[in-house]
Parts: structure tokens; sequence; C-alpha cells
């Protein structure tokens, strides 16, 4: 007896029977299935990373050198505010989303998503929504060129390309929050008997908080963007003083999403490295229900520091102190989860496949990031490197070497249970290496400019600044050619072929998703497994 | 096909073509939004041409939902499932909504005083703090919207309306068809009222007291507040009118009838956020 | 003398620009007390952040190389410890408040604007300063900062710069802000379109220009010198090109400067009923028209397709006057473009009258009316 009904397929042929397999491209358009709408992620992802990728090499390209060569400013504001945008919203969310819908369903045991139609709407909502971006790029005036944080009144200047952003964000919103319902609901009603919330791997549990974020802050900045909506062409006032309405409080409302929105960004990267570490390390994770707390002290203490990214606005003095405290203590709970990976290794038997260099070198980088926002929230600090590329250094630090390097291990990690093939190690550990120090590259000389004094968003520069953005030019290419690398050489490889993985190919890995056979078939788990 | 008296564990439902041509809908609705904002002739047709599209999807979305509802393939768990999710959906809701009443709180009691204190004498020296107000004279008089008749008025009816669509749950639960569908019928024509009421007392605000979108941050705060909750008290009647008809066609049974509470939940949200704009919009 | 000194040790510190150095490493040397508050602090953070980033990387290094199977290490199994987690919770929240205390200090300091010597306004626009001295010695004097770089040290795309780039290359400005040495300096800050922002690393200041909204901050410079810094607020396409440069003098040489500036602008405040002939105002116009309206209409006059208006071959320059004094003094939103045309009514009469006579007779313009007096703009301004 199937439990499938095929409405599509009663419509189009009129047959009866259900196919377990839907083939060609109907098996990608009207994917119900959690693996395939999890591919779908990941591959748009990851055509989204490289896009956003190439933003940034052409911001990279403007900035070799001093002067104007080969964007307007107009036009290189455009590629900074897309590029924000599109890594943001198109590359590292949605490959986050991606990892939870191959992952979630088998590490909990269930059939699939809860709502699996629904799943695929999530998905099938973010073409358009990067079409729009993409597109908007073509309509006079070109696409939004107020950073991707679309400051009033700013943002009320642009054309017709800041109102497909902000429809595009509209319906990644919806997208977002949609796919966040789907995941709390298959974590919360659909675990296998026997496992209960405390025994769940920590990629669920960093992402039933991650969604709780979603959920909460998504809507918010569908407010802030439609408030801007209705400011330009609708006469209202909400951020126009001559009306009584306050460019700050777009800043405020922005900020109450845009910081959770950093910790969506990480807490699932931090789920990753928490289920390999322990994995390579052979031993099990260190404080586990602390981990679980920590989790959610930095998601609820997410919600009360945001106008750290304000401090240059003139607030008064006790909410300046308010939020500088308030934003020390997160490093907190965050220090906790790095000590406890670090105290699962101590006295392990670790071996170093390229999932676990990834989650050592996102370790060791991320907290470099960590620490740099430290620095910056401090109030005063902030105020001599706030807008600078200091800032820049921060985010990337954290983003790139804490997110993306964190997805990068769990590609390598699970990915072989995708495919049905193991990549290949000595390619995986040259993408490792390269990387780490092509980032490095890129990235670290730009604390110098920051300290030094150079604002971010500048498509030219006084020329003391040129040494550093020459390196960090370079990097950037060399750190591009790194993902191309990754794609041609470990990616496309793995997919067509080569050593076949076992259900369990890693010794020390844990969970219900090793307890099926590598590639997971189309169906698993159609009856729950019992969890002892 | 599946058999139709025992459910499944879990149903997950086979390939469905409405998501993708959700999302396609989608983007010709926003295709046709980005142009009609910016004036294009074309962008009206094309912006209606797709909600009607999503509209039509959402249609065979849900008929495909209410047969295999109806076909008995949901389990108790998919039942919980769905509760989750409403859960989750109104909890979305209400974000959305804080973000406006947070604007207008951050606009009254923070940026009021800020306009008017001493520094800012430097740009607006005639500027009088006073909510509703603007400071560069920029806006026509108007006279701001108090809590009679029409906003108590309507309050009652939505209080009244939370009423009788209880009253109809308790009948349902008792298995009394007829006068469920009456105390529903009763709710939606309920929301139906208020919605007129709305809708004159707009008519009212831009004719008579010249409150209109324009009208600084007070008008902006007030019209997108309660035209947001308006658009949501409409979806509100529409998931109740469909409920209605399925309960006419005979769905729902006194055990299984989540399309029911689902709804109901969501009109009682969209009562509690009256209840707030009542108070901080209409009195304070 | 030693003030001279220290002032000369500071230059040198900048390379003599008063701005950044090619591959400095930390912050800019502070030139106020709150700068060097600010300095100080940084490098208090970082030691204490590098000294955990060793200890912690420390013991994760040292467990890579010696916790390895390939040792034939074999994996322990404890994974709970009470103890060590409130340890861990404890020691870092102590450090957290040891980091908070003495930024609070800073903080209050850094917010205290009373008692300022001399209040200057500083007002972002698209995109440069302008400054009003409002209150203290020198109040009255007002006047606009633009970038100094000419367009021929920055090149355009596919255009090689033909002039080569100064030390100060953009962070010069034709206007500086003058102040005198040791005295407090309240500075209060505004914009007429969207967010700026007002910096100078030196002094440890940096404030956001709002639109309809003024806020403040202060300095108070230690030695003479000149102090260079960049709006840093992202403000459009000009945004890397409004540079601010503020200048402190010694009280005497102050007092100079103000009295030379306030002779100046009475010089300045030309009498609008005077009649001027076409060339002066051409040439007159030209100028201004190189400092205001050339980022966005260019050289050309041809604007930016899509983007800006040609004012070459213009319906409204080409047209009666009396429309474009409505459109200099008014702004105008056409809605064919993404930014509106702004108000330029701080513009003299005199200026907006050449501007206009300029435009119209420039270019394959060639207008009906192509003469536009002070006294016309002055009549249009009622
Ligand atoms: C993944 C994304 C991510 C993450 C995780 C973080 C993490 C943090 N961020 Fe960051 N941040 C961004 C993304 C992120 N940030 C982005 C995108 C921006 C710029 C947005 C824009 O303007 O465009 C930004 C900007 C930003 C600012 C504003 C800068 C400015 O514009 O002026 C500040 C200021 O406080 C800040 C602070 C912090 C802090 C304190 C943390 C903390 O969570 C870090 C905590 C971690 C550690 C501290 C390290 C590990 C801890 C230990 C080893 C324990 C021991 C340590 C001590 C006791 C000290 N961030
Ligand atoms: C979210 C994640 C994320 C990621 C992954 C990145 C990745 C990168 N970013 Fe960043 N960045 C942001 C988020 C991110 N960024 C944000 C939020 C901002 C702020 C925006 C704002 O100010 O509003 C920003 C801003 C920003 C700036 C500042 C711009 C400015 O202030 O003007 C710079 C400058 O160097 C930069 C550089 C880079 C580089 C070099 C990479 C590299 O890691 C990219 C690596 C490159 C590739 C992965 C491309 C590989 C592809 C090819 C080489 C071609 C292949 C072609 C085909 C297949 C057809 N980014
Ligand atoms: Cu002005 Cu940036
Ligand atoms: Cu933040």
């Amino acid at each position: 007896m199937s439990t499938t009904v095929d409405h599509a397929h009663d419509h189009a042929h009129g047959h009866d029977h259900a196919h377990d397999h839907p083939h060609g491209l109907q098996r990608w358009l009207f994917a119900t299935n959690h693996k395939d709408i999890g591919t779908l992620y990941l591959w748009f992802s990851f055509i989204m990373l490289l896009s956003g990728g190439v933003l940034a090499l052409m911001i990279r390209t403007e900035l070799f050198q001093p002067g104007l060569q080969f964007f307007q400013p107009e036009f290189f504001n455009q590629l900074t505010t897309m590029h924000g945008l599109v890594m943001v919203f198109g590359a590292i969310m949605p490959a986050f989303v991606g990892f939870a819908n191959w992952m979630i369903p088998l590490q909990v045991g269930a059939s699939d998503m809860a709502f699996a139609r629904m799943n695929n709407f999530s998905f099938w909502l973010l073409p358009p929504a990067a079409l729009l971006l993409a597109g908007s790029f073509f309509v006079p005036g070109g696409a939004t060129a107020a950073g991707w944080t679309l400051y009033a009144p700013l943002s009320t200047q642009m054309g017709p390309g800041m109102d497909m952003g902000i429809f595009a964000m509209h319906i990644m919103g919806a997208s977002s929050i949609m796919g966040s319902i789907n995941i709390i609901v298959t974590i919360l009603n659909m675990r296998a008997p026997g496992m209960t919330l405390m025994k769940m791997p920590m990629f669920c549990w960093t992402w039933l908080i991650t969604a709780y974020l979603l959920i909460a802050v998504m809507p918010v900045l569908a407010g802030a963007i439609t408030m801007t909506l209705t400011d330009r062409h609708f006469g209202t006032s909400f951020f126009n003083a001559a009306g009584g309405g306050d460019p700050v409080m777009y800043q405020h409302i922005f900020w109450f999403f845009g910081h959770p929105e950093v910790y969506i960004m990480i807490l699932p990267a931090f789920g990753i490295v928490s289920q390999i570490i322990p994995a390579f390390a052979r031993k099990p994770l260190f404080g586990y229900a602390s981990m679980v707390y920590a989790t959610a002290s930095i998601a609820i203490l997410s919600f009360i520091v945001w106008a750290h990214h304000m401090f240059t606005t003139g607030m008064p003095v006790t909410s300046q102190l308010f939020f500088m405290y308030a934003t020390m203590l997160i490093a907190i709970p965050t220090g906790v989860k790095v000590f406890n990976w670090i105290a699962t290794m101590w006295k392990g038997s670790m071996t170093f496949e390229t999932p676990m260099l990834f989650s050592v070198g996102f370790l060791f980088v991320f907290t470099m990031g960590g620490f740099t926002g430290l620095i910056l929230a401090v109030t005063p600090i902030d105020i001599q490197l706030q807008d600078t590329y200091y800032v820049v250094a921060h985010f990337h630090y954290v983003l790139v070497a804490g997110s993306l390097f964190a997805l990068f291990a769990g590609f390598y990690y699970w990915g072989p249970k995708w495919t049905g093939f193991m990549y290949n190690e000595t390619m995986g550990k040259i993408h490792f290496w390269a990387s780490l120090i092509t980032f490095n590259i890129t990235f670290f000389p730009m604390h110098f400019l920051g300290l030094a004094g150079m604002p971010r968003r500048y498509a030219d520069y006084p020329a003391q600044f040129t040494d550093f953005n020459s390196i960090a030019s370079i990097g950037a290419f060399g750190f591009g050619l790194c993902q191309v690398f990754f794609l041609f050489f470990v990616v496309l490889p793995s997919i067509r072929g080569g050593k076949p993985a076992a259900d369990k190919p890693w010794e020390g890995a844990e969970g219900l998703e090793w307890t099926v056979p590598s590639p997971a078939p189309f169906h698993t788990f159609e009856e729950p497994p019992i969890v002892k | 096909m599946s058999s139709h008296n025992a459910a499944p564990y879990y149903f997950v439902p086979g390939p469905s073509r409405w998501p993708m041509l959700g999302g396609l809908s989608l983007l010709i609705t926003m295709i046709g939004a980005s142009a009609w904002v910016n004036d294009a002739s074309w962008g009206s047709t094309v912006n209606f041409i797709g909600i009607a599209c999503t509209l039509t999807v959402l249609y065979f979305w849900f008929g495909d939902a209410i047969k295999e509802s109806e076909g008995g393939m949901y389990s108790k768990r998919i039942d919980h499932s769905y509760r989750w999710s409403m859960g989750w959906f109104i909890f979305s809701e209400v974000m959305f909504f804080g973000a406006f009443f947070g604007a207008l709180f951050y606009a009254r009691t923070i940026t009021l005083p800020w306009l008017g204190d001493l520094d800012h004498k430097f740009i607006w020296p005639d500027f009088v703090a006073q909510w509703g107000n603007s400071p560069a004279g920029t806006i026509e008089p108007y006279t701001s919207m108090g809590p009679f008749p029409i906003p108590t008025i309507n309050t009652a009816l939505l209080l009244t309306s939370g009423l009788t669509l209880t009253i109809a749950h308790h009948a349902l639960v008792a298995g009394k068809r007829a006068k469920t569908i009456v105390w529903l019928a009763a709710t939606v024509l309920l929301g139906a009222v208020f919605m007129g009421f709305q809708a004159y007392e707009y008519i009212h605000a831009y004719h008579e007291l010249n409150l209109k979108l324009t009208s600084g941050i007070y008008g902006s705060t007030f019209f997108m507040l309660t035209g947001f909750h308006g658009f949501h008290v409409t979806m509100g009647a529409i998931m109740l009118g469909v409920v209605l008809v399925r309960l006419m066609k005979g769905h729902f049974t006194p055990e299984h009838h989540f399309a029911f509470e689902g709804a109901a939940w969501y009109w009682h949200f969209v009562d509690v956020v009256w209840l707030g704009l009542y108070v901080v919009v209409y009195w304070m | 003398a030693d003030s001279a000194a220290a002032a000369t040790e500071y230059s040198k510190a900048t390379g003599g620009t008063g701005g950044p150095v090619a591959n400095q490493l930390n912050l800019q040397p502070p030139a106020t007390k709150i700068a060097t508050e600010i300095y100080d602090l940084h490098n208090l953070m970082m030691y204490i952040c590098l000294a955990i980033f060793i200890a912690v990387f420390g013991v994760m290094f040292y467990s890579i190389f010696k916790h390895r199977k390939s040792l034939g290490h074999k994996p322990a199994t404890f994974h709970e410890s009470t103890a060590v987690e409130i340890a861990w919770t404890v020691v870092p929240f102590l450090i957290v408040i040891g980091m908070a205390l003495p930024a609070t200090r800073t903080v209050v300091a850094m917010k205290d604007t009373s008692n300022a010597d001399i209040t200057i306004k500083a007002t972002g626009m698209q995109w440069k300063w302008g400054y009003d001295y409002l209150k203290g010695e020198g109040e009255g004097i007002n006047f606009i900062s633009n970038i100094a770089t000419p367009r021929s040290q920055v090149g355009s795309p596919g255009v090689a710069p033909t002039e080569k780039r100064s030390d100060t290359y953009l962070i010069e400005v034709d206007n500086e802000v003058v102040v005198p040495v040791n005295r407090k300096i309240r500075i209060v800050t505004t914009a007429n379109d969207v967010i700026h922002a007002w910096t100078i690393p030196a002094f440890g200041v940096k404030q956001d220009a709002i639109p309809g909204f003024v806020r403040d901050t202060w300095f108070k410079a230690e030695h003479t010198g000149v102090y260079r810094g960049n709006c840093v607020e992202l403000c459009g396409k000009e945004h890397a090109f409004m540079p601010i440069v503020v200048r402190v003098v010694t009280a005497d040489e102050y007092t100079a400067w103000v009295d030379k500036k306030k002779k100046e602008l009475a010089a300045l405040a030309d009498d609008p009923n005077k009649t001027w002939t076409i060339d002066e105002l051409k040439t007159k116009g030209e100028k201004v028209y190189n400092t205001n309206c050339v980022a966005c209409h260019q050289a050309t006059g041809k604007g930016v397709p899509g983007a800006f208006a040609s004012l070459d071959g213009s319906a409204v320059v080409n047209g009666p006057k009396a429309d474009q004094i409505h459109v200099l003094l008014n702004g105008q939103k056409s809605g064919k473009f993404p930014s509106e045309m702004p108000a330029w009514k701080q513009l003299s009469d005199t200026d907006i009258a050449a501007v206009i006579t300029y435009t119209r007779n420039s270019w394959s313009n060639k207008a009906a009316e192509n003469i536009v007096q002070p006294a016309e703009v002055l009549a249009a301004r009622k």
C-alpha cells in the first residue's frame, strides 16, 4: 500500500497508480520529497553564492587601485547592495534550509517534512525573488543602491529597482516563514518514538531555535520595507521628519530584524559543527545540555542588542550603555559553545578528513570574527570603527569563515549520504587549505584598513589605503577560484561517481541518518524507527 | 490508491504542480506591482492577472488538501501538525503587527518629543510637540479619529463575533450541524458589517476630517494599522466563509474539524489585534 | 614651544597629511583625550582577546597534535561536567565586566556636549558639507565645503586620470573648518537629503547627520594641525567624495581667520540689485556649475541617461526663465529619474542667476531668454 496520493499525475495523465519515483523535470518542479527539495535548495544557494561572488569580485576589481577604473560610483553602490542581499538572502539562508530539508527528517526519523507541498512552495518562491533581484539591474536607474540595510531616506530616492528589491524580499520572507514553520513542526511533531527533545541531534536543536528566530523577525523586516514602499509611493511619512516620522526609526525596525538575522545565519552552522566534531573526535559532544541552553541564550539575547549597529546615530547615553552591555553578554554563551567543542576534542581520537578540517577551520577563524564583534560592541571603539572596513572584516569572518565554512564542512560530512559516493579526499583537502589561506589574504587586511579609517561602501579611496586593498583584491580572486575548484573538482565528480559510500562512512558518526543506505533512498522512515 | 478507512502513519502528498505555479503567479504579481507603483500603464493589469493566478492556484491546492482530508488520509498526527503550524503562523502575524505598533510607539514617545526639543529649534522653529502635528507645517490640517461612535460599535461587533463563533464551535462539537451553520454565518456577517463600518469610517476620514494616508505620521500609522487589520478581517472572513461552505457540503465531524478551529484561532487573533488598536490608536 | 613640538610630531606620525598613513596597522594617532581613551581601550581589548585566543587555541592545538588516532590515542568517554560549565560561564562573565567598566567612563564622557566654547553646525548634503558657526567666537560664519580633488585625478571608467594624485587625494576640501586649539568644539549635525556621517578619526568623533534632526558631538583638539575624515554613511553616488577637513590653529590665528572670513562674507554678500553683464554671469556661473551641478549633470551638460537629467537641449533650460528659477529654488521631482533635483535655495541670488545664465548659453543651448539677473531670483524667492 502506497502512502502517497498523486494529484498532479491524476490531472496530467489520468493514471491512477502512484509513482514512487517521479522522473524528469516534473520530479524537480512538482517535488514534494524533502530530499529533492533539499537538493533544489542547495543548488539554488550555490548558484547564488557564485552570483554574489561575481558581484564581490567586481567590487574587488574596482577597489584594486584608487581612482575609478571600471564602474561609475552609482553602479558600484548597486554592486555592494546586491552582493549583500544576494549572499544573505540568496546564498547563506537557503543553503541552511537545504541542509535542514535533507537532514532533519533523517535525523529525527520522520518520513518527510511536515508539509511537503508547502515545503516545495517555500523553495519555488526563491527563484522568482532571485529573478526580481537580477531583473532590477536592468530597469531605469538600475538595482537598488541603498546598501543591503536599505536605510531610509536613501532608499526613498531609489528607482523602480528598489521596489523590485522590496517585493523580492517580501517573497523571500514568506518563503523563510513557511520554511521555518515546516521545520519547527517537523521537529516538534514528527520525531520518532523515543527521541526526546534532549536526545535530538544538535543540528536539529539549532535549527529549531533558528526557525523560531526567523518566524519572529522576518515579519518585522516585511513591516519595515512595507513602510519604505508606502513612503516611496503612497505619501506616508514613517521615515520623513517633515511629516513627524524618523529615518532612525527605520534603523530600529530593520536591526530588530537584522541582528537576530545574523544569528539565523550562524546557529545552524554551530549545529553542523556540533555534529562533525564529535564524529571525528570519536567522543560524544561535551556538554550537550549546556550547548542547548547556550544556543537558546544566544537567541534570546539577540533580541535586545540591535542598536549596537546604531551607536553613531546619536542615542541617549543610557541606551548606548544598555546595548553595549547586552551585546557583550553574547560572548558568554558563544564562549560556552567554543569551549564545549574544544572539550569534545580533548582526549579524543581525532582524524582530520575534510569535514573535520573545515570544522576546525571554522572554530579558529570564526572566533577571530567573534572577537572583532566583541571589540565592536564596545561603544567608544565602535564609534571609531562603525561603517569602516573593520566592520566588513568582522562580518566576513563570521559569515564566510563562519557560516560558509560550516556549510562546506556539512557538505563533506553528509554529501556521501546524498550522492552515495565519497568525494575525493585530496581535492577536499586542497579546497580547505586554499580557501583558508585565500580567505585570510582577502579579509585580514581589511581590519587594518578599517582601523586606519577607510569607510565602507566606497567606490574610491584615499591613496594611503592602496596596498591593503590590492592584497584583498588578489585574495578575493583566489578565494573565488577555490570555489570554482570546489564545483568542478569536488561537487560534480562526487555526484557522477567515485568510491561508493558506506551507510556510515565515518567511524565516529552517530545518528539515525547513518542507519539508512547511501545514497539515502527516495523514501526513508515511512514507518518510524524506535529510538532507545 | 490508498484505502479510505485507515489513515497512513503520516500522509505525504505526492508531486504537486501547485507550489511551483504559485511561485510563478507571485512572480507575475510582483512584476505587476513593481510596474504599477512606478506608474507603468501595464502594471495594474499584470498585477491583477498575477493575483488571479495566485488565487486559482490556492483554490486547487486547498481543493487537494480538502480531498485528502475528507478521504481520510489525515491521521491524528497530521492534525497536530496543522495545529502547530497555525499557531506559529499566527505568531508571525503578531510580529508583523508588532512592527507597526512599534512604529506608532516610537513615533509618539521618542520622535515627537525629540523633534520638539530645544536643539531642534534650529530646524523646526515653530514646532509644537503634539501628537498629530507636523514640524514643517507641510500637512494640511485634519481632525484625528476618536473612539466614538464607529470604533466602539466595531469593537462590540468583533467581540460579539467572537462569541457567535464560539457558540458555533460548541455546536459543531455537539454534532449540531444546522446550529453550527447558523452561528458561523452570523459570525461572517458580523465581520462583513465590521468591514462596512470600517469603509464608512475611511470615507468619513477622507471627506470630513481631511485625515488621509498623507496626513503625516498620524495618518501613516492610523491607516496602515487599521488598514492591515481590515485586510486581516477580510482574510479571516474568507476563511470562515470557506469553512461555512464546507459545513454545508457536509464536511467535518465533531472530532475532526481543524479547518474550523484554525480559522477560529485566526479570527480571535484578529479580534485581539483590534482591541490593541482600539486602545492605542483611538483612545490614546 | 612644547605644543609646537607635539604638533610637529603628530603631523609626522600622519605622514604630514593629517590623514591615514600607508600600511598603518592601528587606529590613527589620537589628537584628543577621548581619542586617546579609545585608542587605549582598543589596545586593551586586543590584549585580552589575544590572550584568550592563545589560551583557548593553545589547548585546541595541543589536543589536535596529541589526541589523534594516528598516534594511537584512544578516545576518552567523558562528556559532561557541571563544574567546568559553570567555570567557563562565570570567568568570561567577569572578563566581560572588566572590559565594559572602563568603556562606560568613556561613553559618558563622549556624550557630554555641555559648556562648549564654539558650536558649529555641520549639514550633510548630497555631496558636500555646509558649516555654520552658531555660537562662540566666529558666530555667523558659514560656508560650503566641497571636495578639492579634481576629477582629473580620479579618472572615470575607461578614462585614465590625467593628473598625478596628491598626498591628500580625496581627503582635501576647498573650505576647511577652522577651530582653535584646546577649546571645546561642539559639532551639531543635520542633513538636507539623506543620512551622512561626520567624522574625524583622530578626534574620536563620528556622528550621523540625519535629515530633519539634529544630533551633536564634541572634541577638544590637543595640538594644532590638519585633521581629515570622510563621510561615512552611504549617501548615494558621490558618497566617497565628500571629505571633511578640520584645521586646528592657535587662538590668535583663529581670531585672525575669523576676521578674514567675516570680511570675505561681507564682500560676498553681494548686492542683489546690481546688474551684471552676460559675460560676467557666464564666467561666475561656470564656477558655480562646476562646484555644485557637475556631479550629476556632468561637464557635458548631458546628465546620465536614466539617472540624471540632461540640461543640454532641455526644455526647461531653453524655455521661460521663470520656470528654471523655480526649479533651482524649490527642486523638482519629475518621477523620470530615481533621485530628485534638490532645492538650491542656500546658494546666493547671484550664484543662482549666474548658473542659470551659464546653462542657458552653454553646449547647444541658445535660450531666447538668455540672461537672469540676481534681482529676478530675489523676487522669485518671495
Ligand atoms: C554570522 C553572522 C554574525 C555573527 C555570528 C556576529 C557576531 C557578533 N557580532 Fe556582528 N555583524 C554581522 C554578522 C555577525 N556578527 C554583520 C553582517 C554585521 C554588519 C551589518 C552591516 O552593517 O552591514 C555585523 C556588525 C556588528 C556590529 C556593528 C558594527 C558597526 O556597524 O559599527 C557589532 C557591534 O557590536 C557586532 C557585534 C557582534 C558580536 C558581539 C558578536 C558575537 O556574537 C560574537 C561572539 C563570539 C565570541 C566573542 C568569540 C568566542 C568566545 C569565546 C572564545 C569566549 C571568551 C571570550 C570572552 C570572554 C571575551 N557585529
Ligand atoms: C553573507 C555572506 C557573504 C559572503 C559569502 C560574502 C563573500 C564575499 N564578500 Fe561580502 N558582503 C556581505 C556578505 C557576504 N560576502 C554583506 C552582507 C556585505 C555588506 C553589503 C553592504 O554594504 O550593503 C558585504 C560587503 C562586501 C564588501 C564591501 C563592499 C563595500 O563596502 O563597498 C566587500 C569588499 O571587498 C566584499 C567582498 C566579498 C568577497 C571578496 C567575498 C568572497 O567570499 C566571494 C568569493 C567569490 C566567489 C564564491 C565567486 C566564485 C565565482 C567565480 C570566480 C566565477 C564563476 C562564474 C561562473 C560559474 C559563471 N563584501
Ligand atoms: Cu555623505 Cu556619504
Ligand atoms: Cu548585530
